[in-house]
């Protein structure tokens, strides 16, 4: 593969094939709670987006210098100096949208897609490809956020970002905005892709989360490993 | 007193942390397989919950609020947490290793967990006072308990039916979880009408 077709695959990668959302299953929490609207699924796009592509970018820089066994709390401090840049920024300049994501946003700090993606690509490729990596995950995230949202605005409220939809608007099912709501249109979304895929995803052969690109992967085997032997 | 049981039984019921307010949904989807795991998990979050609030509180109130520093909340909440994390980890080790047996291989899995972090922040925006945060920290990590135990239950039910293809593994587990929650609308008004 030529270095051009490298750099492009790590872009789109994120946006379908290894979706963070729909087929990696990272970052669920933010997911279901920010897509009850659209206005709300962009503005926690785009900030966890800016995150992930810093973070990516500085976590490549420093993974020479960090040590392995304390790479995980470094990681966390990384990203926690981006996610509180990113809430300050967000509270002074869109103060709407703070008070909408409310503590989802100082909640990036956890989310395993940005986390996942410092242990699995920033800490073992170059700057620039862990930058394209970041911008392809951010807006795989991104999109599949708005995908929920539109379905959960839509035909839960009647909107879109917003403006009111003539004839739904008559039928609305308000149940989706709520909670159950996001559950079951997650649920719907995935298996969806998996159609899509025709079940190529690994989130169809494995009954599992994402576990390979999760921090938690070794803690969660070891829980298994003890089931297994019980 | 009866302020202190409001704020718990708001805590379990009505704002429950993994149905309604979506934290701590990646432990809830996958380690509710088995319900021994599922209870030991839950007892782990609701012990550092706990923990984490009564360290955290002070920090703030003590530390970053008179020094002007809130904005440091974020990265100094999730490094309390993570070393609180390992230094649990590692005295549960020393001094009371049934425990740790019981509940060691959860702790790792419980620093980046969103409910730990959120707890500790929704407390401080909220306005809690120290007893109270306890309460709902308390409250909330029953909450998890609660959710975690009748959908460990819902499970294992599932366990015996065959879906279609399209929604094996994730996603009907996903729409199971929506009907729980749905369950989850019943207490809505239920406390406040009790205690209000």
């Amino acid at each position: 593969m030529s270095k051009q077709n490298g750099a492009l695959a790590n872009l789109t990668k994120g946006i379908l094939k290894e979706n963070p959302v729909l087929v990696l299953v990272l970052g669920t929490c933010p997911t279901l709670a920010t897509s009850t609207s659209v206005v709300n699924s962009i503005g926690m796009g785009i900030a966890a987006t800016i995150v992930l592509i810093c973070s990516n970018a500085i976590i490549s820089l420093l993974r020479k210098v960090i040590p392995d066994s304390v790479r995980i709390p470094c990681y966390i401090v990384v990203i926690a100096g981006f996610v509180s840049v990113v809430q300050m920024l967000v509270q002074a300049f869109v103060p709407d949208l703070y008070d909408a994501l409310g503590v989802y946003l100082p909640l990036i700090v956890v989310n395993c897609i940005i986390l996942g993606r410092a242990e699995m690509f920033a800490s073992k490729n170059g700057v620039f490809a862990s930058i394209l990596d970041g911008v392809g995950m951010g807006l795989g995230f991104t999109l599949a956020l708005l995908l929920m949202a539109t379905v959960r605005e839509v035909f839960g409220a009647g909107t879109f970002a917003g403006i009111t939809i003539p004839v739904i608007s008559e039928f609305t099912i308000p149940i989706l905005t709520q909670a159950p709501g996001g559950f079951f249109v997650f649920g719907l979304m995935m298996a969806l892709v998996i159609k899509i895929t025709h079940g190529k995803t690994r989130a169809a052969k494995k009954d599992d989360l994402g576990c390979a690109g999760c921090v938690n992967a070794e803690a969660c085997a070891r829980i298994r490993k003890e089931e297994a032997e019980a | 007193m009866r302020h202190i049981i409001f704020i718990i039984m708001a805590a379990v019921f009505v704002n429950n942390y993994v149905l309604q307010q979506f934290l701590g949904i990646c432990p809830f989807l996958g380690v509710s397989k088995k319900l021994d795991q599922a209870s030991g998990m839950s007892i782990a979050v609701i012990f550092v919950m706990v923990l984490a609030t009564a360290v955290t509180w002070p920090i703030q109130k003590f530390l970053l609020d008179p020094n002007n520093m809130g904005y440091l909340q974020t990265v100094v909440f999730i490094l309390v947490i993570a070393a609180l994390v390992q230094l649990v980890e590692i005295i549960l080790k020393r001094y009371i290793p049934s425990l740790h047996k019981a509940l060691g291989i959860y702790l790792p899995l419980i620093t980046t967990n969103c409910a730990v972090l959120g707890v500790t922040i929704l407390n401080i925006t909220e306005g809690y006072g120290f007893g109270e945060s306890i309460a709902n920290a308390f409250g909330s990590g029953l909450g998890f308990f609660l959710a975690m135990v009748l959908f460990s239950g819902v499970r294992s039910r599932m366990e015996n039916c065959k879906p279609t293809k399209s929604f094996e593994g994730l996603p009907i587990t996903l729409v199971a979880a929506s009907i729980t929650a749905m369950s989850f609308f019943g207490f809505t008004g239920v406390v406040e009408t009790l205690l209000g």
